[in-house]
């Protein structure tokens, strides 16, 4: 946490000393201390709200703390022993794979698809554009209520059975049961629907930033329109545009936690890491030891992931690299 | 005005090129149709439910549509004794509305603080802040429940808004504009006198309004959506945003369809409106400083 000690000596400016540094302008001299100005308060605030928590749980993971913040009693690597051998905690990182597995490339597919589709339009092309993007405004809560409640109802009067109904299929208890898993279908057509269209907004961007010249060559050369074209050119030019949305994708999934939360309240399956943490550090047992631990354990593990998948793609290598 | 961004309404010639490749015009607009379709699904299904009576809504036979509008669904809501609906709603203004005013000044300041202002230390400084951006936000919502707890700042609105205003991506995505924003302006202020407070306030930050209405809106939504923060803080029901009030329908003992579909739909349609009002900006916004090339 050597970090924290940066931003908070230098809280106190000393226009004085500063004025040594660059006496050229009277405007230059007290530049330090208008950096502070600017600065001090989102940097004080970040130490309060971001850096003491962190700290804070990170110490609090080597005691025994239940029902308190303040512990006294010193346990060493005990925490980090018991939510490594929970298997709640082992189940939800699995849960996070699959869904991961399943919400990463389909949302990255039918975000381009979309952007792809919306890119060729001539006529009502904003129209398109605003319906595909506008269930960014909703939020997960409430999707997850229309999912719940009226799409994937286990019910006949749901939507989904409805529609199953008129050929003759039986009732399906969409989210009541893990066995067979019904559930991942609802859980990720919620959040590819809530953003998609964010991500096709980056797409549409990338597309319309590749030079035309590209195509023109590229016809001159022989390549057909249509998959050749998107094969050897549209693909690739959007490479460093995909590398960094299946990135977010993935830090996204990985927080997954409000349409679990509502579509499945009380189910003891498919439960994510952040719901689980929930449930150790601040449902009935409120040890805030083990669920420090866990959060601990959760951060390290997201930046592997993300470290070690800049690498694997190059994010960060710019597409004016090619 | 500043904004660089692609005009993303505009046809550009691979569009026109691929004319009559491998799918026609006419199939391009079925296969968009069919899928503005599918995606405006939930949206009429939110205004359908919160229109019928439960009868209609769980009947056997599938409706289309209300056999009469009920327009007396809207005050439902409002009057359930099992949750307080309105308080929940003005819960969220408060929250969203000084959620996005708080997260703009104080972001805007420091991102233009580390983009434009002379310092020895500014890149350590910067380091530090893009430090904070490794470590998610939701991760850390046990540690930040413990500070806030201790603070004694549960269920209250500065338990619910505080801890979420000083955020190093917003802060990241100014810096990265006012690296962008033209010296010249600046430098112009500086030869009528004013000085770094003076020329951010009256020359970087009017000229910068288009920027300011795409970080304010997606602020806002964020703000009025999030959901596991307000779980957390909000303990009490009366400190519930309207997302927690939402929630708690669903696990509910008795189920009013109408009620509850009324309840997203009044939750959702002024951000609907919102976001279609302002959506230029936030597109210019997204394809300005989301990623470039």
């Amino acid at each position: 946490m050597s970090t924290t000690t940066t931003p908070g000596v230098a809280e106190s400016p000393a226009p004085a000393k500063v004025s040594q540094d660059r006496p050229r302008r009277g405007l230059r001299a007290n530049s330090t201390f208008n950096f502070w100005l600017f600065t001090g308060p989102f940097l004080i605030g970040l130490v309060i709200f971001v850096f003491v928590p962190i700290g804070w749980s990170i110490w609090l993971s080597f005691f025994e703390a239940r029902f308190t913040v303040t512990p006294s009693e010193f346990v060493g690597l005990e925490n980090y022993k018991s939510i490594l051998t929970n298997e709640d905690f082992l189940n939800s990182l699995v849960t996070f794979t699959v869904f991961a597995a399943f919400i990463v490339p389909a949302t990255w597919a039918m975000s381009l698809g979309l952007a792809l589709l919306v890119n060729r339009l001539r006529f009502m092309r904003a129209f398109f554009r605003s319906v595909f993007f506008l269930p960014t405004a909703v939020s997960y809560v409430a999707a997850a209520l229309i999912w719940k409640m009226s799409i994937f109802n286990g019910v006949r009067f749901g939507m989904a059975n409805t529609f199953l109904g008129w050929f003759g299929i039986d009732n399906i208890a969409w989210l009541a049961n893990p066995d067979p898993p019904w559930y991942w279908l609802v859980i990720v057509t919620v959040r590819l629907w809530l953003q998609s269209g964010f991500y096709m907004i980056l797409f549409l961007a990338a597309l319309q930033n590749i030079p035309r010249e590209l195509y023109e060559a590229a016809a001159i050369d022989g390549a057909k329109p249509g998959w050749q074209t998107f094969r050897h050119i549209t693909l690739p030019q959007l490479r460093a545009t995909s590398t960094a949305v299946i990135l977010l994708l993935l830090i996204a999934a990985y927080q997954a936690f409000d349409e679990f939360w509502n579509l499945l309240p009380k189910a003891t399956w498919g439960q994510p890491p952040l719901v689980e943490l929930y449930k150790m550090a601040l449902g009935e047992n409120q040890n805030y030891g083990v669920g420090s631990a866990g959060a601990v354990v959760l951060t390290l593990l997201i930046c592997v992931v993300t470290l070690f998948q800049g690498k694997i793609m190059g994010f960060g290598r710019g597409e004016e690299s090619k | 005005m500043t904004t660089t961004a692609p005009d993303l309404g505009k046809v550009t010639e691979p569009a026109k090129a691929k004319r009559g490749g491998v799918m026609s015009s006419t199939g391009l607009y079925i296969a968009t149709g069919i899928a503005a379709v599918l995606f405006l699904i939930p949206f009429y299904l939110i205004v359908r439910n919160a229109l019928m009576t439960d009868p209609e809504i769980t009947g056997e036979n599938w409706k289309w549509f209300p056999t009469t509008i009920q327009w007396s669904n809207f005050s439902e809501p409002f009057n359930d004794v099992t949750v307080d609906f309105a308080r929940s709603l003005w819960n969220s203004v408060v929250v969203a509305v000084l959620h996005t005013a708080g997260i703009l000044l104080i972001c805007s300041m420091a991102g233009y603080g580390l983009a434009r202002i002379p310092y020895k230390h500014a890149n350590k400084v910067f380091y530090a802040v893009l430090a904070t951006l490794m470590v998610p936000t939701a991760v850390t919502f046990v540690p930040s429940f413990v500070l806030v707890s201790s603070l004694g700042w549960v269920d209250s609105y500065r338990g619910l808004i505080i801890p979420g205003l000083f955020s190093g991506f917003t802060c990241f995505l100014f810096r990265q504009y006012f690296l962008g924003f033209p010296k010249e302006l600046e430098e112009a202020a500086r030869v009528d006198g004013l000085g770094y407070w003076g020329a951010y306030w009256r020359i970087v930050v009017p000229n910068s309004l288009n920027f300011f209405a795409a970080m304010a809106t997606i602020t806002f939504i964020n703000g009025w959506n999030s959901f596991l923060w307000p779980l957390v803080i909000g303990q009490d029901p009366s400190a519930w945003t309207v997302q927690v009030a939402l929630s708690s329908y669903m696990t509910n003992q008795t189920v009013n369809y109408h009620l509850i579909f009324m309840a997203t739909a009044i939750s959702i349609l002024p951000l609907v409106f919102v976001f279609l009002f302002l959506q230029r900006w936030l597109v210019q916004g997204i394809a300005q400083t989301g990623i470039k090339g």
